[in-house]
């Protein structure tokens, strides 16, 4: 399947002008500043940790499904202060939900989304050597895992990890226990990790594109986790400063988040008070809303290399694609209030909010539609890449469409922080950015490792992950309907309202368990390809971009010889041509 | 450590090195986590019963003092690059000793500053106005901390760079200046919004 | 890369002269615009105005590090458009936290 057309490089050839000594074991796999190496090391972390996110859900949703029974098998592990008798206290479930959430948005996808692919893909994409900033490079992924060493030791600690749910609002965040403490300052590595990261990606989208690789000419990958990396630049530094004044109410004393008068457990709370819980709101919803577009961004991405790929066809509507990218990014900005829409602001900025949000869809709709448009005519091939990132397609409309009542402030009233909201995320981050995520790595499997991974295991992950995902997160838009709140350790079982949709608790608990046994052929076939996968060379998709031109995998330095665009990154079955994808690389 | 282009000679279509880049990125990131704090500021302020003006409880002489002592060091920072521009490495070191020194003098008044202001019982705990006070005059405080390390170390261990890669050497303090200058910059807004409103 | 180098600071050299003379009339400007907006907070103006003039002068003083010391009046178009980006963005921070929940014009007494 390799192009005979491409330059042969040997295995062991290192690029030019690179200083030739061999590393020991610690500078090549652990310190590394090959960015390849870091975007391997960010997936395998992010992957750990959306399987323990995953594992926090999993012990949650027995308590959903049947409150008050002791958890089997697991819960005499867990100890009497977080379960005694093996039945989940209210701050356990608590502390297991604001970890599953802080988990899989900051330790699971955003890491491997951008860390991972990014990093991996993008400097091979644009036929650069590395990253314009190797070494901040390795300092960015070094932060992230501090981070998550921070979240994970907040278990350990008196009092539990944070359980103030995955947005810390004031004031309960700040009299939370220690936990909490430990949750700010994880968060502010992974800050920190994230705007080194954010200044190198841009970097070297802008300064290290390859001869004859414009603007326009690059993959939309590339422009997704360019325009991501915006997002993550400008928004992050917000939550750092709430985080900052939040660590100084609990440890200094202030009062930037308390009001005065703030009565807990029967008594005033001695501080000086004056302080606003709304300013939390702000400032962390400032940072999470263009947080969501960083969890959806790269996905997009990926999936628009997979579909140009397997159909055989140029992507359709390549501009307007980018141009909605840049809109979105832009807009993602002046958004946030939507999730406020309940905190007392006046009507004037409400419409102010719901108007931006209603505009925010636009260029989503026309991202998606491109994506559905590019099917048409197509010679589609159906294998596991392809059919997660046609799995994303509706699963992202239905996370789309549903976001729609919540962005308008009226609809917005009875829906607010009940389950629909829970079903509405989960659709666009769970069957939308974790199927792109696992398309991506079945997709450049070959290219990491020189060899494919299963495709009959891969089918079994994709068509179970697809029906369990929809068993599991489809009813909780019933249930948000019905109104029931989100966050309530018992799952609605101690309202009369909520009777007649309990059942709908357990069917969505059963899905997310046998979702998990879904995960095995993946977690089997990832391991097991990397040994004993189907060999394969440089271009075993037969695509078009510039990662398919250096070896399977790339050495250190990727290609030989620097890789020059000859034209733009979707020819496939141009009229006329003897093949039917003319890659960019080729003269 | 392989040789990424444009780390030292300019793309030609940006007419940047990838380093004048980065740090201008970084500087934007910085402008937000300021803003935040800025529109912490201004949030709190106008949802206050009572503020008091920064007069009342904060030394102006000593902050002008301040002020005068960080844009000093601007203008010394901005000489040492431009001493490394007209290849007079001696005058490098003079000024970018002297930038050290008087980030060095800003932080040793504002030590006298803090420490008047807990012997005094003023506390970030006692009222708004001084939390808001010490996180943002503490987060600087550490933006000039880092910033001195930074040219410490161009200043000594770093300026062996000069001699292998001058280029690299002036471009690296260049991007290390602007650094300097936004702390500058920080201050030049946070000296009136804190003191003397 | 030595020779290089003095070739290219020959050329520069009598930009830089230039520059270093701009340094130095910043430099005086600057020290003056600080003793103004010190001894203008001594007249104790209210707020409105005190406001006023301080970040009016703060915005000069600013503008004149940028310009010249960080040598924004010549830098490259990239540049700026990622500093005018974030200049948004940074009103918005600024202005809408403020608008959402303040009392009078924007919220329904």
């Amino acid at each position: 399947m390799s192009d005979p057309a491409a330059v042969a490089v040997p295995k062991a050839h290192v690029a030019h002008g690179a200083h030739h000594e061999e590393l020991g074991f610690w500078r090549k796999y652990v310190f590394s500043t090959d960015h390849k190496v870091i975007g391997i090391q960010y997936a395998i972390t992010g992957l750990l940790f959306l399987l323990f996110g995953f594992s926090l859900m999993m012990l949650m949703r027995w308590q959903l499904a049947y409150p008050g029974s002791p958890l089997p098998l697991l819960g005499a592990l867990l100890g009497d202060a977080r379960a005694p008798g093996g039945t989940m206290l209210p701050d356990f479930y608590n502390e297991l939900g604001a970890m599953h959430g802080t988990i899989m948005v900051f330790l699971g996808v955003v890491p491997l989304a951008v860390g991972g692919f990014g990093n991996f893909v993008l400097p091979l994409q644009i036929g650069a050597q590395d990253m314009a900033f190797p070494r901040l490079n390795m300092a960015s992924y070094w932060f992230f895992f501090l981070g998550g060493v921070t979240m994970l030791g907040s278990f350990l600690v008196p009092g539990g990890a944070a359980q103030s749910g995955w947005t810390s609002y004031s004031p309960l965040a700040n009299i939370a226990g220690t936990g909490q403490t430990w949750w700010l300052i994880g968060m502010i590595f992974l800050i920190t990790s994230s705007l080194l990261g954010a200044v190198n990606f841009i970097t070297t989208t802008i300064q290290l594109r390859a001869r004859g690789l414009t603007f326009y000419r690059l993959p939309f990958f590339v422009w997704a986790q360019f325009v991501t990396a915006f997002l993550l630049l400008l928004a992050f530094p917000p939550l750092e400063a709430a985080g900052i004044m939040q660590l100084m109410d609990r440890l200094a004393g202030t009062s930037f988040f308390l009001p005065s008068g703030l009565v807990v457990s029967g008594q005033v709370l001695q501080v000086a008070g004056g302080g606003n819980p709304l300013l939390w709101q702000h400032l962390f919803w400032f940072l999470a809303h263009p947080e969501v577009y960083v969890l959806i961004l790269p996905a997009m991405g990926i999936v628009a290399e997979i579909i140009a790929n397997n159909t055989r066809k140029p992507l359709w509507g390549y501009r307007p694609m980018v141009y909605s990218l840049i809109f979105l990014g832009f807009m993602s900005f002046i958004v946030w209030a939507h999730h406020m829409f309940m905190t007392g602001m006046g009507t004037a900025m409400s419409t102010f909010f719901q108007t931006t949000t209603m505009i925010i869809s636009i260029p989503s709709v026309i991202i998606l539609t491109a994506l559905i448009l590019s099917l048409w005519g197509g010679s589609i091939r159906f294998n596991t890449p392809m059919l997660f990132a046609l799995g994303f397609l509706p699963m992202f409309g239905i996370g789309g469409l549903t976001g729609l009542p919540l962005g308008l402030n009226v609809s917005d009233i009875p829906l607010h922080d009940t389950y629909y909201v829970i079903g509405h995320f989960h659709y666009v981050v769970a069957p939308g950015t974790i199927f792109a995520l696992f398309a991506g790595i079945y997709y450049w499997f070959p290219k990491a490792t020189g060899r494919m991974m299963n495709e009959t295991l891969g089918k079994i992950h994709f068509f179970g992950s697809l029906v369990c995902m929809n068993v599991i997160f489809m009813p909780m838009f019933i249930v948000g309907l019905a109104g029931v709140s989100r966050r309530l350790f018992d799952g609605g079982a101690s309202y009369d309202f909520a009777q007649p949709i309990l059942q709908w608790n357990v069917v969505s608990s059963w899905g997310a368990w046998i979702l998990a046994i879904f995960q095995i052929p993946f977690i089997f076939n990832f391991f097991w390809s990397i040994r004993k996968g189907t060999p394969v060379g440089q271009n075993p998709w037969d695509a078009t971009t510039l990662e398919w031109a250096a070896p399977s995998p790339p050495p250190h330095g990727n290609f030989a010889v620097a890789p020059e665009a000859h034209r733009g990154p979707y020819e496939y079955s141009v009229p006329g041509a003897a093949k039917d994808f003319t890659p960019q690389y080729e003269a | 450590m392989m040789d990424i282009p444009y780390t030292v000679e300019v793309r030609r279509d940006t007419g940047l090195t990838n380093g004048k880049i980065g740090i201008w990125l970084f500087l934007a990131s910085e402008v937000m986590l300021f803003g935040a704090l800025f529109a912490s500021y201004i949030l709190i302020r106008v949802g206050a019963e009572s503020w008091p003006h920064g007069y009342t409880i904060l030394n102006i002489p000593l902050a002008t003092f301040n002020t005068i002592v960080l844009i000093s060091s601007s203008v010394t920072m901005v000489m040492a690059w431009a001493s490394l521009m007209r290849n007079r490495f001696g005058a490098f070191r003079m000024y970018m000793g002297g930038t050290v020194l008087l980030g060095l003098v800003f932080l040793i008044v504002k030590y006298f500053e803090y420490s008047h202001k807990f012997h005094d019982g003023l506390f970030p705990s006692t009222n708004n106005f001084l939390a808001i006070y010490f996180t943002l005059t503490g987060l600087h405080m550490l933006h000039v901390l880092g910033g001195m390390v930074v040219n410490a170390w161009f200043w000594g261990p770093g300026a062996k760079l000069w001699k292998t890669n001058p280029v690299w050497f002036t471009n690296r303090v260049e991007n290390s200046g602007l650094f300097w200058h936004f702390v500058d910059l920080v201050w030049i807004f946070l000296f009136p919004t804190l003191y003397l409103l | 890369m030595a020779s290089e180098h003095a070739s290219m600071t020959s050329d520069h050299a009598a930009d830089i002269d230039r520059h270093v003379r701009v340094y130095i009339i910043v430099f005086v400007a600057l020290m003056v615009l600080t003793i103004i907006t010190v001894a203008v907070s001594y007249l104790h103006l209210p707020v409105a105005g005190a406001v006023t003039v301080a970040l009016l002068v703060a915005t000069i003083k600013g503008a004149l590090v940028a310009g010249y010391f960080m040598h924004l009046v010549s830098e490259k178009k990239l540049i700026y458009a990622v500093l005018v980006l974030t200049v948004v963005f940074f009103v918005v921070l600024l202005a809408l936290p403020t608008f959402t929940h303040s009392n009078g014009f924007w919220i329904d007494e």
